[in-house]
Formats: structure tokens, C-alpha cells, sequence
């Protein structure tokens, strides 16, 4: 007896950590409900324009590889972002036969994997958004293995794209731009200084809320406290420890920490796919605005 | 109005206090600037994001030196009426630190209009102040690490409702059955900024 054909994903395994993406939940902060979303937001597009999706239909997001799934129904799938050992469909559309299974290893670099599915992961949006929020605990829940992921049908026409060649992540040092943030002046020149002439280190604390950053403490020179004010990701907030952390797509929606600069939001994406160890150098000028 | 950069895609206005922030978070929803998608209103800023392939900061900055804040419309404003019961466990401290009986507190608290300044800490968490005179209660020393969803708590100048169980700082005066948070209601946050809030005393 054959299994019936339907368009789902079962997972068979998760690894690190698999999550629901899409764009996320903007335009909500003042009910105290933060973006979240892909991490990579161009990598997340990039998956959904290989397979003929809306860019902002919701994929999943894979950490440090380790995802294998079997397809319910003939799917078409891409994957994006760090670059898994095996994946025939690395940048590339590829037919997933029904039956078939689909496993990522472990990427030589990069943190974050995203799996498009032609149709979309069709689970039950929370809030217009089918975005797991792991601050907040909005949307579905973390993707684990048993788990069988419903697939929407096919929207668009195929692009007709067999490969599209974007660079695989980086490993060792990257560098961003930085922009002022609205409390550069809450530091000591030499604080500024110090945050774009170090190399950070990536901690291993960060997750999708942020990036725990190792390197000189960087001293405030006004104290007292800031009433929490609000913020997105890129911000870079500097807690007591005077070690910044470099908000990702799960920031919360206000802080109460001065941010000393912003990351370029279009140099964000790249800052969600870096691993624990690896450093990061900030370009820019963070004060005399 | 001093507007602070916040990177590239969001601008942080900073006012003089949560009147000011209030007035211009009623101007910037009833005539929206073009190319702005998100409006977060703080305690003493209120935050611009926007979709830069819409528009640039440099447009929305001169925008908003252009608005006008709005006075807090109090007659059309949506009200909220939340049936409290006041046994919280941090009551009898509140009422020593402010020098009165717990009978008291539950007065002021029940006394007075509130309105919710602004959300944050959890979807749906709306920080309330009230019409008449200002509180100013300390957070605890020790946060707990679960509070019950529907605690009623205050801290600094605010008072508000834990939307869900989590961990929070916040004086515990009492608790409510009504969800200031429900995803299967439309909208999900009862309390948004400019709702109007009226504790009562149920028992």
C-alpha cells in the first residue's frame, strides 16, 4: 500500500535548531510586538525567487545544518544561505520527489540555511506572520523532528533561474558599516574609537535575538539611567559589561541600554550568519554627526 | 523635538515626557508619513522606522519637524474597563512605602482614569499612567521569576497588566481574568497606546 501524495514536509530531523522564517511582523512595535522574521532576509528571498514564490512567503530557517526532511508530494526546493555539504539544491531549484528526502550537513561556513519550498510552508500565520519570535514566543513553534509541514500550492511560474551565483557566507573576519546611534554621545570618544578599530568577537551567547560581542569594554561617560526607548536590528546597545551586543532579527522592541551606532541594515543580513568565534570589525563614523 | 539618528533605516525622536510623546504619536497615526511603517512611542522618544525604498530619513525628518502634536483626545478615545481584585502579594508593601493602608492604594488605583502611554517587555504589555496624581512606586528588589498572566502590578510612574506568565520586577497589587493579550481576538492587544484604562474593584 502507497502512502497518499500530499504536499507536506516531514522533518526527520532539526539539528541545532530549525525554525518557520518569512518577513516577519513589521509595523507592530507600539503593540510591543517586535519584526523577528529570517535572519538573512536576502538569503530567505533569494530561496522563495528560486522556487517561484513571493520573496516574503515563509521557508525555514536552518542553524548550523543538520535538517533533513522527506517530501509528502513531487515539491520543488532551494536552499540558500550557509552552504550545506550535499545539497544538490544550493542556490538552485531541484525536484524533491515524493518519498524523497532532502539532508543538510554541516556548512563549511556561514551560520543559517534557509529551505524553500515551491508553494511555501503553509503553517497557520499568528498576527499576519508565520515568523517564530523566540523573544517574544509569537508565532509557530520551533520546528522538530516528527514534524509535518503543511506546503501551499505553487503561486507563480517557475523563474526559469537554474543557479543563481551569490558568495557563500564568509568565515574568519567580516567587516560592516556603522552608522551613529542616538546615544553616541553617552560615550567617551575613545569608546567610539575603540568600536571601529577592534576586531569583536562572536560570543557563543548569541542567537536570533543578537550577537553577544567580545572586545574592549566600552566606558559610558554619562550615567544614570535611560528610560527604554525603542530600537531595530543593527542596533548595537552597550549593557554595563560594556560589551555591545548587535541586535538580529528578533530584537526586542525597546531598550533600556544607550545604543552607541547601528549596522547598515543592509549589512545586517551578513552579521546573522556569523558563527561563535569568528570576528567582526565595524566601518564607519560613529560620532561628530 | 530633537530628532537622533538610529542607523539607517529609523530615526528617534526625543521629547520632554509622555504628554509630548503621546501628542505626536496621535499626529503621526492620524496622518501617517508617507514611507513609514512603524511607529514605536516610548517613555520619552518615539521611534520612526522606515521602508527606504519609499522614502529617506532625510524626508521623514523634515516631515516630522513639519507636525504638529496632537492634545490626548480624551472624549473619543476607546475605553477599557478591567475588574480587579486586589490581593496581590506585594499590596501592604505598596501601601507602606506610600505611607498609607492598602485601602487606600485600591482607591487611587480604582479612582482615576489611565491611559496607556506606550507597549513594551511583552506583546500586549501596555504601560498605563494615571489622569490624577502621579504614582511613584519602586520596582521590587528581586524581580520573581514567574508572574501570573493578569497580575496587576506597578512600578515608577506606571501601572500595568502582565499579559502572560513571565518573569517581571513589577509590584503586584492584583490580578484580573480579563486577557489583555488574546491572539484569537482582533486586535490582540487590548490595551495600545491612547486606550483609555478604568480599574475596578471586583470581588
Amino acid at each position: 500500500m502507497t502512502a497518499p501524495v500530499s504536499r507536506t514536509l516531514t522533518v526527520l530531523a532539526t539539528g541545532p535548531l530549525t525554525t518557520v522564517q518569512d518577513a516577519g511582523r513589521p509595523g507592530q512595535g507600539a503593540l510591543g510586538i517586535g519584526r523577528s522574521g529570517a535572519c538573512d532576509r536576502a538569503a530567505a528571498r533569494l530561496a522563495n525567487r528560486l522556487v517561484g514564490n513571493d520573496p516574503d512567503a515563509a521557508v525555514l530557517e536552518v542553524t548550523l545544518g543538520g535538517l533533513a526532511v522527506r517530501a509528502g508530494a513531487d515539491l520543488v526546493v532551494a536552499t540558500t544561505g550557509a552552504r550545506c555539504p550535499d545539497s544538490r539544491a544550493h542556490n538552485a531549484p531541484v525536484w524533491l520527489p515524493a518519498g524523497a528526502e532532502l539532508r543538510l550537513g554541516l556548512p563549511a561556513s556561514g551560520l543559517r540555511s534557509y529551505l524553500a519550498v515551491r508553494g511555501g510552508i503553509a503553517v497557520e500565520p499568528v498576527l499576519g506572520s508565520r515568523a517564530t519570535d523566540l523573544l517574544s514566543g509569537l508565532g509557530p513553534p520551533v520546528v522538530s523532528a516528527g514534524d509535518v509541514l503543511p506546503v501551499g500550492g505553487p503561486a507563480a511560474p517557475m523563474p526559469g533561474v537554474d543557479l543563481a551565483p551569490v558568495p557563500d557566507p564568509p568565515g574568519g573576519e567580516v567587516a560592516v558599516r556603522v552608522l551613529p546611534g542616538p546615544r553616541a554621545d553617552w560615550f567617551a570618544e575613545d569608546a567610539a574609537a575603540a568600536l571601529t578599530g577592534s576586531a569583536w568577537t562572536v560570543t557563543g551567547e548569541s542567537n536570533r535575538i543578537g550577537l553577544r560581542l567580545a572586545g574592549p569594554a566600552l566606558a559610558r561617560t554619562r550615567e544614570g539611567e535611560l528610560a527604554s526607548e525603542g530600537m531595530v536590528r543593527g542596533a548595537l546597545q552597550v549593557p554595563p559589561s560594556g560589551q555591545p551586543v548587535l541586535f538580529l532579527a528578533d530584537a526586542p522592541v525597546t531598550g533600556g541600554y544607550p545604543v552607541i551606532a547601528y549596522v547598515d541594515d543592509d549589512d545586517v543580513d551578513r552579521c546573522g550568519q556569523l558563527r561563535p568565534g569568528q570576528t567582526l570589525r565595524f566601518r564607519g563614523t560613529v560620532r561628530g554627526r | 523635538m530633537r530628532i537622533l539618528p538610529s542607523g539607517s533605516t529609523a530615526l528617534l525622536v526625543e521629547l520632554d515626557g509622555l504628554k509630548q510623546v503621546l501628542g505626536l504619536y496621535a499626529a503621526l497615526t492620524e496622518d501617517p508619513l508617507q514611507g513609514v511603517v512603524d511607529v514605536v512611542p516610548a517613555a520619552r522618544t518615539v521611534l520612526l522606522v522606515i521602508d527606504p525604498a519609499r522614502t529617506t530619513l532625510a524626508a521623514v525628518g523634515q516631515a516630522l519637524r513639519r507636525t504638529r502634536p496632537r492634545p490626548g483626545r480624551a472624549g473619543s478615545a476607546e475605553r477599557v474597563e478591567l475588574p480587579v481584585v486586589y490581593d496581590g502579594a506585594d499590596l501592604a508593601d505598596v501601601a507602606a512605602h506610600l505611607g498609607t493602608a492598602p485601602e487606600e492604594v485600591v482607591r487611587r488605583h480604582t479612582g482615576t482614569e489611565w491611559t496607556v502611554a506606550f507597549c513594551g517587555f511583552a506583546p500586549g504589555f501596555g504601560y498605563c499612567v494615571p489622569d490624577g496624581e502621579p504614582w511613584q512606586v519602586p520596582r521590587r528588589e528581586t524581580p520573581r521569576t514567574r508572574v501570573p498572566a493578569g497580575a496587576v502590578g506597578l512600578a515608577g510612574e506606571f501601572s500595568g497588566v502582565y499579559p502572560r506568565e513571565s518573569p517581571g520586577g513589577w509590584q503586584l497589587i492584583g490580578r484580573t481574568d480579563v486577557a489583555v493579550f488574546d491572539l484569537a481576538r482582533e486586535p490582540a492587544a487590548l490595551l495600545r497606546p491612547g486606550v483609555r484604562v478604568r480599574f475596578v474593584a471586583a470581588t
